[in-house]
């Protein structure tokens, strides 16, 4: 799946004139004087002015959890110590490209929205961690001119996450910009109190921090403009599979989610399914797609939730059960592998899918399967294995049918042809 | 998720997971809270320790080879 | 009691607290590599391997103790109380002496990095725990080279039974079944392709 253009910049007119993350502006804003041109000067804003915005502003977490950015600023500011920011743009999910387009593209927001909670914060040291997918030679001019024209009164370092699907989970960006092992751990103390090196830490993913970059220029109420009362603002996502343009579109929160695959050009053939969130997402039926809307709220009742974006729509004629296999197979590999359950369980579990996928046979295999999910879920140090768990769960539901048809020696897909990425040398 | 922790009065028994080598001394020390799974990690339905099994649950603590247990008043 | 009474009963308590000091040294570290293997002993659990092992350890102090207290009180033997704990400063074989004030020292980290265990974390605990594979062939070396009794076939048989526990649970130890973990996989890799769709189907509903 490549991830090719931004979305047409006439599809969606209304939402570019008020100056979202993608706007109207197709280039990328890398030189710093078009983004100021474009943006203005950051105001400059003490840590109450900081916290009100982003409590006024309703602004959540892009990452996936979808926490409060106010209540993260909050407990660091109560937390003892010099504070470290961290702008997370590790994204070690393959199906999601936003955080690197952000990078790419929209490389001084998301810098500013940096600098707005390091002096917010008054942290000591600010971060910027990113995969080696970024172009490190550009993001190091841009940081280098930031500093220069005294744009940055923070420094702000650069530092790589390694290539796995757990980079980017909180607290193993914590563990490696402490020295440590990019791994996830236990997660009492709360980062927030006790990070990097011991010190309180602000981890936020590149989105909200862009976010935050537009809504100290335009005010919280141009926030609240878009998206709904209880799920403000916009969010960017990555359609790919049976669309006719993949790509990074943005959307206000709330929007049917009929409405993000027309974003992306419309589905190119009839769908049997799409997937939302990511690998640690949910599948939702083409009925689930017709009710649904992209908030919480809405999601929750399908058991889903926006998470880090992701939209990949699987058209008929691909065996969901085979998709579902590859994928396990890759989050049974990419287990940091401290913890015993998820270790010893997610490999299981894989083997499971895959019999079941490329063997047909046994209804065992899906008691299994589900048992074994019983063992790993809430049982280490992260949510590895409970988001795996959720992907597949989900997916038994949705693919049901093909769950019957290969019990019986017989599968509904007419095509090898891979859809979810997952990444060369898994 | 709560940022604030909630200090609840009754106490119970953490794992740390990193930390765990499954190898099932605290199952020994405390059979009734704590089993084992296919691999010989503990399973802990209810982590509450009552006040019955305060002192068991310290020696298991104490026991763990890896010191991966720990008690908890917050949530 | 006359004093040249007293003065043997000393180098005889001194002696022999020597030897049990040994023999309960070598049964700490086997007991310690049990401990290390998750394994049960016949009629003790886990945690029983693990109690039994503290326990020797803590009786092998004491007639540690008793073995230099009556080694230092005895005016025979010349050695001053500052050479149990600072080695090779002794006058007398102040290498095998020194080797003995050794084992004394790193016995003393053990036993207590372990009591206050909790507190110093895993990492750190490990580390000096590690050192008992220096500690006991110091014991035996400061035996060889400080023994009244080195010549006597008994003393003979008996290093050779001690020597002879420790490296078979050494090599124990180093060998690849010693964990016992043939019921749990080490994460091995899974291939996430296959080219072919379930065998035999051809787009059947």
């Amino acid at each position: 799946m490549t991830i090719l253009t931004d979305r047409n910049a006439s599809a969606d007119a209304d939402l570019a004139a008020r100056g979202a993350l993608i706007g109207l502006t197709p280039t990328t804003q890398h030189d710093l004087r078009p983004h100021l041109a474009e943006h203005g000067v950051l105001p400059s804003l003490d840590a109450h002015d900081v916290r009100q915005l982003a409590e006024d502003s309703g602004l959540t977490g892009h990452g996936g959890a979808g926490f409060p950015l106010y209540r993260k600023l909050e407990a660091v500011f109560e937390a003892r110590g010099r504070a470290v920011v961290v702008a997370n743009g590790a994204e070690g999910e393959p199906a999601s490209a936003k955080d690197r387009w952000l990078l790419t593209r929209r490389p001084h927001l998301v810098l500013d929205g940096l600098q707005l909670v390091a002096r917010a914060t008054q942290a000591a040291d600010a971060y910027l961690y990113v995969n080696d997918q970024v172009p490190m030679a550009a993001l190091n001019e841009v940081l280098a001119e930031r500093r220069r024209t005294g744009v940055d009164r923070v420094a702000v370092k650069l530092a790589t996450a390694p290539d796995a699907f757990i980079s980017g989970e909180e607290s193993a960006v914590v563990s490696d910009l402490s020295g440590g092992a990019a791994l996830p751990r236990m997660k009492q103390p709360r980062v927030t109190e006790r990070g990097v090196r011991g010190r309180p830490t602000l981890v936020s993913n590149v989105e909200t921090l862009a976010l935050l970059a537009l809504i100290a220029r335009r005010g919280a109420s141009w926030f609240r403009e878009m998206g709904t009362s209880d799920a403000p603002g916009t969010m960017l996502l990555t359609v790919g599979g049976a669309v006719n343009r993949p790509g990074i579109v943005e959307a206000h929160h709330g929007t049917p989610l009929a409405d993000v695959l027309d974003m992306a050009g419309g589905t190119s053939r009839p769908l049997q399914a799409v997937l939302l969130g990511g690998y640690h997402g949910s599948w939702l039926t083409p009925d689930d797609l017709e009710s649904g809307r992209l908030s919480r709220s809405s999601l929750a009742t399908f058991g889903a939730s926006p998470g880090a974006g992701v939209v990949v729509a699987l058209a008929e004629g691909t065996c969901g059960l085979a998709e579902m296999s590859r994928v396990m197979s890759y989050l049974a590999n990419e287990s940091a592998g401290q913890c015993g359950p998820c270790l010893n369980g997610l490999p299981r579990i894989a083997e499971q899918v895959r019999s079941l996928a490329y063997r047909g046979g046994d209804r065992r295999a899906v008691d299994e399967m589900l048992r074994l999910g019983g063992l790993v879920v809430g049982r280490g140090a992260c949510h590895h294995p409970d988001g795996s768990m959720r992907f597949l769960r989900s997916g038994l539901r949705v693919f049901a049918g093909e769950v019957e048809l290969h019990l019986a020696g017989r599968c509904g897909g007419t095509s090898d042809e891979a859809v979810l990425p997952v990444p060369r040398g898994q | 998720m709560a940022l604030q922790p909630t200090k609840s009065a009754a106490p119970r028994i953490v794992v740390d997971w990193t930390a765990c080598d499954g190898r099932g001394l605290c199952a020994e020390l405390l059979p009734e809270l704590v089993t084992r799974d296919d691999w010989g990690f503990p399973l802990i339905p209810d982590p509450t320790v009552r006040p019955a099994l305060r002192d068991h649950a310290a020696r298991a603590i104490a026991a763990c080879p890896t010191l991966a247990l720990r008690l908890s008043s917050d949530r | 009691m006359s004093s040249a009474a007293i003065d043997k009963a000393l180098w005889y308590l001194g002696r022999s607290s020597g030897v049990v000091s040994l023999a309960l040294l070598t049964l700490v570290v086997v007991l310690g590599v049990v401990t290390r293997s998750g394994r049960r002993l016949p009629g003790l659990p886990r945690f029983a391997v693990s109690a039994v092992h503290r326990t020797t350890s803590l009786l092998a102090v004491v007639f540690l103790t008793v073995h230099i207290v009556t080694l230092t009180l005895d005016p025979q033997s010349q050695l001053r109380w500052i050479d149990a704990v600072i080695p090779f400063g002794s006058h007398v074989k102040p290498l095998w002496i020194g080797l003995g004030a050794a084992s004394l020292d790193l016995m003393a980290a053990l036993v207590v990095t372990s009591l206050l265990r909790q507190r110093i974390g895993r990492r750190v605990w490990r580390a000096i725990h590690w050192t008992a594979y220096a500690l006991w062939p110091f014991a035996v070396l400061h035996t060889v080279g400080t023994g009244t009794d080195m010549g006597q076939p008994w003393m003979l048989w008996f290093l050779g039974a001690c020597t002879l526990a420790v490296a078979g649970v050494i090599g124990w130890r180093l060998s690849a079944r010693f964990l016992d973990e043939a019921d749990r996989t080490v994460g091995t890799k899974l291939p996430s392709s296959e080219t072919r769709l379930l065998a035999g189907s051809k787009g059947l509903r």
